[in-house]
């Protein structure tokens, strides 16, 4: 399953940076962050809670980049 | 300016402000330390709290951490001169911080402006769609609330919301949002109508047939936005090239921080711990990727923005990248060089035909006149069949066509036809038929299906009908040779001369016809393996398979670049292929691939620029030579050249 999110940062490499800590949230498939479309792509894994991953994936970045915000709807 | 950036600018004004304030005050000691405490803090607060959160989950070496240490060091330097009854130096603490935020600041306006401007270009978005209330009244609403079936209003000017088809009203569209071009396309009642599309002159009812999430211009959007989610070795390549860069880079300012003043203790002299720090920082400031971090992607999106604003959709950036170096094109034959249309392309009376006609009509004596009643005699017999080869013909004839006067028709099956035309008997068909008649014909005329006419028991010439080849074909054909294909070939289900006809018409350098579809597969993956060969280890030669997107989604799947073409309103053509023709015109590949070329070569000139700006930059810096303004140019002012260089991908206009 695939899903995208708008976000909102700042500047390119905390998009990379964003990228590659959702890329090593458990239950994360692929993920893609354009910083110039400001959105998320994510693509969970097979049987993986969507709510509960992406509450990870926040947290993740949060933790790479404390001024992103991810919207989650 | 967002809110954000609002705020930063306000810190900066302040700071400013209150250093040049500062500068004037006489205070000494642990008060002048405070004092240059408040603009320091104002500034470089949030840099500060981003670096203890970073060493508290681990994530060190970034900027923020590293203009913490440089400026707190500063600030600690002053503290100790002060202390030693020196005037101890604050403001250059203060001053990095304020520079570091300024560039910060600059560059998030620069690179969200230009951000803004490529979206703004693709944003084909409806805002509204208009329902018509019991009352007359018209109410706009959201076009994602629209039901499916829905009636909904496009007065003039307005853009078309939803796919669905005209119910009541005539009007022109204008596709020019879609395609590129602005060929006006005239509907009326009972017309499918695709959303994007403008309504230019008047008033259409349009019963929805879709809902707006699968309607075309949601679709194409979405692919669009999504496209720089697909992302090209060149980013790629960044992206691995700051995972290194960065942290060496910190390395090497700490060593150049620490490593000098600590070595002059040891020799006896004295440190110069503030010089140090001062090159050291220098050095970071220098070396920030964010030139090349930010300038890649905005080419890349930049080149696609361009792209889809003259018709061409590309699904990603990587593509736009392999688009470059293609050196072998694959076409399909019908519906992409030729019209996929069966049209009139020769008319031919016999000398015998054009004798009568001049005999019976003195003022006119041309041979032009003699092919009319060729064609008007042979579309009047074939009037009443439903056959392609008969619509074309009525086609061409172009005249409404009097029944009245037509009379005995008959169809011999696998011949062709007779009729009675105002009295005179009219015979349209093959060779058999002219054969059946005790009538010779020429025999091979030319490629296509030849309706041969007898006029009173005589031979009077032939009509020869064909798929057309599209006008821009054999200029796309030259077109893509300039841009950098080594080789074009032709696929086609077609016989043999019809084919190499094709080709050698178009000067297409290889020929594949007689094809099952499922050969097609076969044929492009032997020419995969060919290219791939011919380019040996350099990976980089490509290649590009078009068709029209019918029939043929495994073939576009298989090859490096799948290319659909004259997608308007073909659901299966935008999902299969990797980069989208809106409308039929081949030219536009050629077109492709020239933007794809100048995006690639704005990508390695800012690549080529920016490492080498600051490869010279750093090594000033290291050694004093360079000082903070010249820092400031090397990040902030490399970054605004590279993003300025990369909004040039978004003119498409004159390529």
């Amino acid at each position: 399953m695939k899903k995208t999110y708008k976000i909102e940062v700042d500047c390119a490499n905390c998009a990379l940076k964003m990228e590659e800590a959702t890329r090593k949230v458990e239950g994360v498939q692929e993920a893609a962050v354009s910083f110039m479309t400001q959105k998320m792509k994510v693509e969970f894994a097979e049987g993986a809670d969507e709510r509960a991953v992406m509450n990870a994936v926040v947290k993740a970045c949060k933790k790479v980049e404390d001024d992103c915000e991810i919207f989650l709807d | 300016m967002t809110k954000k950036q609002k705020k930063v600018l306000y810190r900066i004004i302040l700071v400013s402000v209150l250093m040049v304030v500062l500068h004037f005050v006489p205070a000494r000691g642990y008060f002048r330390f405070a004092l240059y405490m408040v603009p320091y803090l104002v500034i470089g607060y949030d840099i500060l709290r981003k670096a203890v959160l970073g060493i508290l989950h681990g994530e060190v070496f970034d900027e923020n951490f590293l203009m913490a240490v440089a400026t707190v060091g500063a600030m600690l330097l002053g503290v100790y001169s002060e202390t030693r009854g020196q005037e101890g130096e604050f403001a250059e603490g203060v001053a990095v911080m304020l520079f570091y935020q300024i560039g910060e600041l600059f560059q998030a306006v620069a690179v969200g402006k230009s951000r803004r401007n490529i979206a703004a270009l693709m944003d084909i978005r409806p805002d509204y769609a208009n329902i018509e209330n019991e009352n007359g009244s018209l109410e706009q609403v959201d076009p994602e609330e629209v039901a499916q079936g829905t009636v909904i209003v496009v007065q003039p000017g307005e853009r078309i919301p939803i796919d669905g088809i005209v119910t009541e009203g005539s009007s022109t569209l204008n596709t020019a949002a879609l395609t590129g071009e602005s060929m006006p396309r005239e509907v009326k009642t009972g017309d499918q109508v695709i959303s994007g599309c403008v309504n230019v002159t008047g008033l259409l009812r349009i019963r929805t047939t879709r809902e707006f999430g699968e309607s075309t211009v949601s679709r194409i959007l979405d692919l669009v936005e999504n496209s720089s989610m697909k992302k090209s070795r060149s980013e790629n390549f960044i992206t691995k090239f700051a995972r290194y860069y960065t942290p060496a880079v910190c390395y090497s300012a700490l060593a150049l921080a620490v490593a000098p003043p600590v070595v002059n203790l040891l020799l006896g002299n004295a440190g110069n711990w503030s010089t140090w720090i001062i090159r050291a920082l220098t050095f970071l400031v220098i070396s920030c990727p964010c030139a090349l971090v930010i300038s890649i992607p905005l080419s890349f999106f930049g080149g696609i923005g361009g792209a889809s604003a003259r018709g061409i959709l590309v699904k990603g950036s990587n593509y736009l990248e392999a688009l470059a170096r293609t050196k072998y094109v694959v076409f399909d034959k019908t519906g992409t060089l030729t019209k996929g249309v069966f049209e009139v392309s020769k008319i031919c009376p016999s000398r015998d035909f054009e004798q009568m006609c001049a005999a019976d009509d003195q003022d006119n004596q041309s041979p032009q006149k003699a092919k009319e009643k060729l064609l008007e005699y042979a579309a009047c017999a074939e009037s009443y069949s439903n056959h392609p080869i008969s619509r074309s013909l009525k086609e061409a004839y172009g005249k409404e066509i009097d029944s009245t006067g037509i009379a005995h028709v008959e169809e011999i099956g696998g011949h062709g036809v007779t009729a009675s035309v105002n009295g005179v008997k009219v015979s349209a068909g093959n060779a058999r038929l002219m054969k059946k008649l005790g009538l010779s014909c020429p025999e091979h005329v030319g490629v296509g299906t030849v309706v041969h006419v007898a006029i009173k028991e005589s031979y009077a010439g032939f009509i020869l009908i064909s798929d057309v080849v599209k006008e821009q074909s054999a200029d796309a054909v030259a077109a893509l040779r300039a841009a950098g294909v080594k080789k074009t070939v032709m696929l086609t289900g077609d016989s043999r001369t019809v084919a190499e006809h094709v080709a050698g018409e178009l000067g297409i350098d290889e020929v594949r016809s007689e094809l099952l579809p499922e050969d097609k597969v076969n044929v492009v993956e032997e020419l995969l393996q060919e290219v791939k060969a011919s380019a040996g280890k350099a990976a980089g030669a490509n290649l590009a398979f078009v068709g029209d997107g019918i029939n043929d989604a495994p073939v576009l799947s298989r090859a490096d670049i799948g290319v659909a073409m004259g997608a308007l309103g073909s659901d299966a053509a935008i999902e299969a292929a990797d980069i989208v023709l809106m409308d039929d015109n081949p030219m536009k590949l050629a077109l492709a691939m020239r933007i794809s070329r100048k995006c690639l070569r704005i990508v390695y000139e800012n690549i080529v620029f920016a490492l080498a700006v600051k490869a010279v930059c750093l090594v000033l810096g290291a050694f004093g030579i360079a000082g903070m303004w010249l820092a400031i140019f090397a990040d902030v002012g490399v970054m605004v050249l590279a993003v300025l260089n990369a909004i040039r991908c978004l003119h498409t206009k004159d390529l």
